[in-house]
């Protein structure tokens, strides 16, 4: 594209800043108890406020009120956008960003404001416009431009109930690497594999087979964890193991809020267990609260399959 | 059946502060919320119940609409406020989509308490366990000065 053709461009997307994208126009149908109520269903919103009259009767408002997330709802086109949208200002202006090259459509912010609530009877007037643009902006998709609409809503006596200002990125979708599409198949992380060479691999395996061993050295007989060749009491070479019966004490703990790491449960506890057999093992501790937790608590551990491809031991409260 | 007045608590000016936490609250992100959801505020766009619409713009599996999303973090911060609380905005920036099979965490805390006007913001974040931040933004709460 020339600078001449860019020029162009622009003056044609620019102008329809400040364009109607519809009038005011009325919801087909007044806020009302029957699209709260599944509105409170799916989103789990057991807010009394919403769908208990008698409750709201009581309250400060003494009568129930539409959530106000709902409040772009009431004017939602419905089922005929499945074969695609009416024509209006921003259908015309998606249109143009599409015919040049800027077929990329992100939505990226949203921000409601609520100066009146409803309640089951008034109806929800919409008016909406193209609000700006932005100048053209090198973003992480591609080169692209911003535009937001402003949606103003009135109750049926004209009262302003609420903004809400709608921001997306029209942009030229950059070629993916060949790889993008299979990583983008959802799979469910699993946790960091252990590394297994020759002088720890027979524990993991042990694990594997639901066994926390513990090395013996032949000679002197001391315990010793992690694995490793020698003796540090001896330096015998000679070794065999013990199985653990996994009783074991909290000795130290702590809870790893940050980095969160796909694949790993959120803020998990991570603990040095001193083993009844007297070696220490850092471990999970599970099944309790990171404030339940204290030095010298004594736990159980268990080897459990904790994800698809791991498993490990993990040490509950007693 | 209808709980009683009593049942339904409603924090006060008084009650926060600046860093409260709120409780953190994991939602299964399922076919039946992403495709009901999108029913439920209206939202009849394919990508969000069409899994072949959405596959065609790059993604797994339908995913979640705005509308639900906005509803879920509003809901966050009154589950936490208590029901008397007013709702005066909700910002937020979206980032990865939720598609089923994720688990989204929605985690907040208090950033400002204006104890003349009652306005306590709250800013939140909707973390889903597979491409992690989903929305990230904040709730303007009106909450009574007393109880």
């Amino acid at each position: 594209m020339t600078a001449e053709d860019q020029k162009a461009f622009e003056d044609e997307i620019y102008a329809f800043v400040g364009r109607e994208v519809c009038p005011p126009t009325p919801a087909r149908d007044d806020v009302n108890n029957a699209m709260i109520r599944q509105w409170t269903e799916i989103i789990g919103d057991t807010n009394p406020a919403y769908t208990d009259a008698a409750w709201a009767a009581g309250s400060a408002r003494g009568k129930t009120i539409a959530p106000p997330a709902m409040m772009y709802v009431w004017g939602q086109e419905g089922f005929k956008v499945t074969t695609g949208r009416p024509a209006d200002a921003q259908a015309d202006l998606v249109n143009l960003f599409n015919k040049h090259g800027y077929t990329g459509v992100l939505g990226t912010n949203v921000r409601q404001e609520y100066f009146r609530e409803v309640s089951p009877g008034d109806n929800v007037v919409m008016t909406m416009t193209i609000d700006n643009i932005s100048e053209r902006k090198t973003t992480g998709r591609g080169p692209g431009y911003f535009f937001e609409t402003l949606a103003t809503f009135t109750n049926q006596h004209g009262e302003k109930i609420g903004t809400q200002r709608f921001k997306v990125l029209k942009f030229i979708p950059q070629e993916q690497p060949a790889t993008a599409a299979s990583e983008q198949a959802l799979k469910v992380p699993t946790r960091i594999a252990s590394v297994r060479g020759h002088d720890n691999g027979w524990w993991w395996n042990a694990v594997d087979d639901g066994k926390v061993l513990i090395q013996r050295c032949k000679d002197c007989q001391t315990l010793r964890h992690p694995p490793r060749p020698m003796c540090g009491h001896c330096q015998s070479m000679e070794w065999d193991s013990i199985e653990s019966t996994l009783d074991g004490e909290v000795l130290s703990y702590t809870c790893v809020r940050y980095p969160a790491v796909p694949g790993y449960p959120k803020d998990p506890i991570c603990a040095v267990i001193g083993l009844g057999e007297g070696t220490n093992l850092v471990a999970n501790v599970v099944g309790c609260e990171y404030s339940d937790v204290f030095i010298g608590m004594k736990v159980k551990g268990k080897v459990e399959r904790v994800d698809e491809k791991t498993i490990l031991p993990q040490f509950y409260p007693l | 059946m209808s709980e009683t007045m009593s049942d339904y608590k409603t924090l006060t000016c008084a009650d926060v502060a600046v860093g409260d936490k709120l409780p953190p609250l994991a939602i299964d992100i399922t076919t039946s919320l992403v495709v009901c959801g999108a029913l439920a505020t209206r939202d009849f766009e394919p990508v969000h119940h069409n899994k072949a619409a959405a596959v065609a713009t790059g993604l797994p599996d339908v995913f979640m609409n705005i509308l639900t999303s906005q509803g879920l973090m509003a809901r966050y911060a009154t589950d936490w406020s208590g029901p008397e609380a007013v709702v005066k905005s909700v910002d937020l920036r979206l980032g990865a989509p939720n598609v089923p099979g994720m688990v989204m965490t929605m985690t907040g805390a208090v950033t400002a308490v204006d104890k003349t006007s009652g306005l306590v913001d709250v800013a939140v974040v909707g973390e889903n366990n597979i491409w992690g931040m989903h929305m990230q933004g904040s709730v303007q709460l009106a909450l009574p000065q007393e109880a």
